[in-house]
């Protein structure tokens, strides 16, 4: 189950995570570790679920940058998760090719099962979803995906929809 | 069956791996241009090939080689632009997935002839697998010492590593990548200066799409003159096609350049005509941003010649009668789909992925959506085409990138061949919220050139 | 290097971009500008409201340029052509900019403190139309304090990135930002911070419109009916220069700003010392009277002084000589 935090809670980077970060830092030249804003704040919610004020601020002391310069990336791209999400968020792409073969269908599907609103959390805190631009798989459209892997699944019907919501509700209790 | 210059081995087992690439014949290229030719003459090589921009903008790549700035003492760049993610456009992703090591040969071989010591493929952060992909045939081509210090023992030092996106379109843009790959937001620059000058941390950059890239290894392996017979006139080589929508067999396809559209349309080699046996009302023939058509334009130009897949008979008829290659994201509409909705979404997409930078952009994209959203919802008026059309002009040429253009494109072609559609949303509100348009007169046949001139 | 600009010739050195050069020239060929600073590095190119029509490249490639570019952001070439007001393409252009700046600002004049002094005004009322085509909800934020001496009213911003670059490049950390994207995008702290730095008050100064304002002078006084008077003072902070403009409300100062060139630049920065606790004649050496250029509110102070004389409006070689007063008087 994920553990929500309080965006106030702080929260400590483990020795693993902040090896990852050097990892990836080592890949820019010498002070151009900025670069590594993007990759980091990736491990940091593959890590966490989301990235949290604290997490960020951590983030910018490690970079040696302000927590503004973090705040204004991660509310720039849309992969952040700045609230906290289900363990599971299905993100059903919802543009043009995906449409026309039927993603509206999909996503009202997923909204009756899980039985919130697209962005909310399911009770159980292990599902959200919501609609997003164009995956770049329009020829097996419709297509969801869930992080942090973001494993695809393609070709959707309802029936795939709710085997797959079925399979993730038995690897969580498990 | 036409020859296949990327996708040839696809469907060998294993071919994901070093390994086997390599047994079919892979890294060749890195062999040829290492060990036997200047980087110079690889960038003739790319030249005398013809092969032009795959990922949108179709500038001859061998000529963007040639522009990068070469001081002394400063450090180049290559970055792989993998941020595929034009509405459409699936084929980088396919690409990756499948045959990775065509990519890293590709920018191995590009990265010597530009004189670069550390690469860089920035992928959409939502291609996680692919990245781990990349990242462990990096690792096996490293191994095998076709990256790292002295390759093949050549002298030549080259690192590669995988960036990933954040989630953002605009991404796609170059330097808007550039900005992104730098740890920052996606905001594109305002050119000049052009990345060949002062692009990744103020150094000379070239930025490359994923295909592009990856044909530098058969322009190497057979001469840049042996590609460029391929093709038709300027549009040389073969391009990866994704094809998506209501089609019998989407996928993506390798054609010649050049193939008439109704064969990559109908016949089973390609698409395999229309699915369910429905009747085509309209493609989009280069991704979501270029001018959509009605089946009749798209299939015949405007003087009623058969229309080919190439840059330029694409083109033919300007934005009055033609459309553009673009990335090569081909979307077929059957005749249940809605234009007008279809407008919408695109709208709606072009204004979720603004940056918000320049002024017309972020202020006229959500304009566009809202009135658009009205009509499709049986709320428009018969002044808003008009004013579409007006909005998507303000738009288009006066922003900071081409950001702009694609979302003005999309909405003003659509008015433009298919106003008659977006008159019957809002002279038959409710019956629009129930039923389709339907195909109408877009699959008739052009009026002959006599008649059209009589 | 030669550029004519608008057909007006002028020698201007390597590097200078079009607007520079054309406000070398002067008067009405002048793009107007809403993002640009000459002061600080990097800012322009996004608003749109300069583009111009390059009609010659350079003596050397003279091709035209295929789009309009932004003046200030784009460096002359030598024997290079430029057309701004006489272009036809570049006035409908900034037509559809002003619109577009237009759409989801909230227009609410009467009670913002910039009002006079608004670059958005101003923009609004030489290019603008007088009606509105956007029949949806306008962007509202709230407003909040941003330290207890800077309010922003992100509802009227115009996301020009000047109080961004000011952050970054006069003050010694930045902790406001632009936050979201697209038509979202918003300057913020993201958590409710202080911005608290010696010279972080010119922001104010360097906001275009009323969205960053000076909650000292909060509602005090519209500014055409306060006195500006140029003053200085030994400042003990060495980074500040100590000149400024102070504007008098009777006896009283009710405002301590930078002094601003005829472009609304501030000529040099200030520091919050001198801006907001500075307020009495006695902390001041007076200078005298700022010059207050004729087209402003600030002098005009009572409409009537732009009519024409009613003896031009017998003749008509003098009514056509004096047409711009004549349509500003019927748009009053």
């Amino acid at each position: 189950m994920l553990s929500v935090q309080d965006t106030n809670t702080p929260v400590t980077f483990s020795p693993e995570l902040i090896s990852k970060f050097a990892d990836v830092v080592s890949r820019y030249p010498e002070g151009k570790q900025k670069s590594a804003l993007l990759p980091i704040l990736h491990l940091v919610q593959a890590e966490f679920g989301w990235t949290s004020v604290p997490a960020m601020d951590k983030v910018a002391e490690y970079l040696a940058i302000q927590p503004i310069e973090v705040y204004e990336v991660a509310s720039f791209y849309t992969m952040y998760f700045l609230k906290p999400q289900g363990k599971y968020m299905l993100e059903v792409c919802r543009t043009g090719p995906c449409e026309i073969v039927g993603a509206t269908p999909i996503m009202e599907h997923i909204e009756k099962t899980l039985g919130v609103k697209e962005g909310d959390v399911t009770p159980d805190g292990l599902f959200s979803w919501r609609g997003v631009e164009c995956l770049a798989a329009c020829g097996f459209g419709p297509v969801l995906q869930i992080g942090p892997e973001y494993t695809f699944y393609e070709n959707l019907t309802t029936e795939s929809v709710d085997k797959l919501i079925g399979d993730l509700k038995g690897k969580a209790n498990n | 069956m036409a020859r296949k210059l990327l996708l040839e081995h696809i469907n060998v087992p294993g071919i994901n791996t070093f390994d086997v690439y390599r047994s079919k014949g892979g890294y060749a290229a890195v062999e040829k241009a290492l060990k036997t030719l200047t980087p110079d003459e690889v960038v003739e090589e790319v030249k005398k090939s013809g092969l032009r921009g795959r990922g949108g903008a179709g500038f001859p790549t061998g000529m963007k080689w040639s522009f990068l700035a070469k001081p002394e003492g400063v450090a180049r760049y290559l970055v792989c632009n993998a941020d595929e993610s034009e509405p459409g456009t699936f084929k980088d992703r396919y690409l990756m997935t499948h045959i990775p090591h065509l990519l890293i040969e590709g920018m191995i071989v590009a990265s010597f002839a530009l004189g670069a010591k550390t690469s860089y493929i920035y992928v959409r952060g939502e291609m996680m697998p692919q990245i781990r992909i990349l990242e462990k045939a990096i690792a096996e081509a490293k191994a095998k010492g076709f990256l790292g210090k002295n390759i093949l023992g050549t002298g030549y030092d080259l690192e590669l590593y995988v960036q990933p996106g954040g989630g953002a379109y605009i991404c796609g843009e170059e330097t808007a990548l550039l900005e992104s790959l730098e740890g920052k937001r996606g905001n594109p620059r305002i050119k000049p200066p052009f990345p060949a000058i002062a692009g990744l941390y103020g150094c000379p950059t070239v930025v490359n799409n994923v295909e592009s890239i990856a044909a530098v290894v058969p322009i190497i392996n057979e001469g840049g003159d042996e590609y460029a017979k391929l093709g038709i006139g300027r549009s040389t080589g073969t391009k990866l096609i994704s094809a998506g929508g209501n089609l019998r067999k989407p996928g993506v396809y390798e054609i010649d350049l050049g193939l008439p559209v109704e064969e990559f349309l109908y016949s089973d080699e390609y698409c395999g005509g229309i699915a369910n046996g429905k009747r085509l009302k309209a493609v989009v023939a280069g991704g979501s941003s270029v001018p959509i058509l009605p089946a009749n334009l798209f299939l015949k130009t405007i003087n009623n010649e058969a229309r080919l897949m190439s840059y330029e008979s694409l083109a033919d008829g300007g934005f009055v009668s033609g459309t553009m290659m673009g990335s090569g994201g081909f979307i077929a509409y059957d005749e249940d789909q809605c234009i007008v909705r279809n407008t919408w979404n695109f709208a709606r997409f072009y204004h979720h992925e603004s940056c918000g930078q320049c002024s017309p952009c972020r202020e006229g994209t959500g304009w566009m959506e809202k009135v658009l959203h009205r009509l499709e919802y049986g709320h428009g008026k018969m002044s808003d085409m008009d004013l579409l059309v007006d909005v998507s002009k303000k738009i288009e040429g006066n922003t900071i990138c081409p950001l702009g253009d694609a979302a003005a494109w999309p909405v003003a072609s659509a008015i433009r061949h298919f106003r008659d559609e977006f008159e019957w949303h809002v002279t038959h509100p409710h019956e629009a919220t129930t039923r389709n348009f339907g195909i109408a007169h877009y699959a008739d046949p052009l009026p002959k050139l006599e008649e059209a001139a009589g | 290097m030669k550029v004519t600009i608008d057909g007006f010739p002028i020698e201007v050195e390597a590097g200078t971009s079009i607007l520079n050069a054309a406000r070398l020239i002067g008067g009405d060929i002048v793009p107007p500008a809403m993002c640009y600073y000459s002061k600080l590095e990097g800012s322009g190119g996004k608003c749109r409201t300069c583009l111009v029509q390059v009609t010659k490249g350079s003596e050397k490639d003279p091709r035209p340029m295929p789009k309009l570019v932004a003046s200030c952001r784009t460096t002359v070439m030598d024997g290079m052509e430029v057309k701004n007001i006489t272009s036809p393409e570049v006035i409908e252009a900034r037509k559809g900019v002003v619109e577009m700046l237009l759409i989801n600002h909230p227009l609410d004049c009467p009670v913002c403190d910039q009002a006079g002094e608004c670059h958005l005004q101003d923009l609004g009322y030489e290019h603008g139309a007088a009606k509105t085509r956007y029949e949806f909800d306008r962007r509202t934020f709230e407003k909040i304090d941003i330290g207890d001496k800077i309010q922003l009213h992100m509802t009227r911003c115009i996301l020009c990135y000047r109080c961004v670059f000011t952050a970054d490049q006069i003050t010694d950390h930045r902790i406001h930002g632009i936050l979201n994207r697209g038509d979202h995008s918003e300057i913020s702290t993201y958590i409710q911070k202080a911005v608290d730095n010696d010279f972080s008050g010119n922001v104010i100064d360097v906001c275009p419109v009323g969205a960053l304002t000076d909650k000292t002078f909060r509602f005090k006084n519209r500014v055409w009916f306060t006195k500006p008077v140029e003053a200085h003072r030994e400042c003990e902070n060495p980074k500040c220069c100590g000149k400024v403009t102070l504007w008098y409300k009777g006896e009283d100062v009710i405002r301590v700003t930078a002094r601003k060139d005829e472009y609304g630049e501030a000529e040099e920065f200030i520091c919050n010392t001198c801006r907001f606790d500075k307020k009495k004649t006695s902390d001041w050496v007076i200078e005298g009277p700022r010059k207050v250029s004729h087209k402003s509110v600030i002098s005009s102070n009572h409409y009537d002084t732009l009519k024409p004389l009613p003896v031009v409006k017998t003749n008509p070689v003098l009514m056509e000589a004096n047409k711009e007063q004549f349509e500003r008087e019927t748009r009053l």
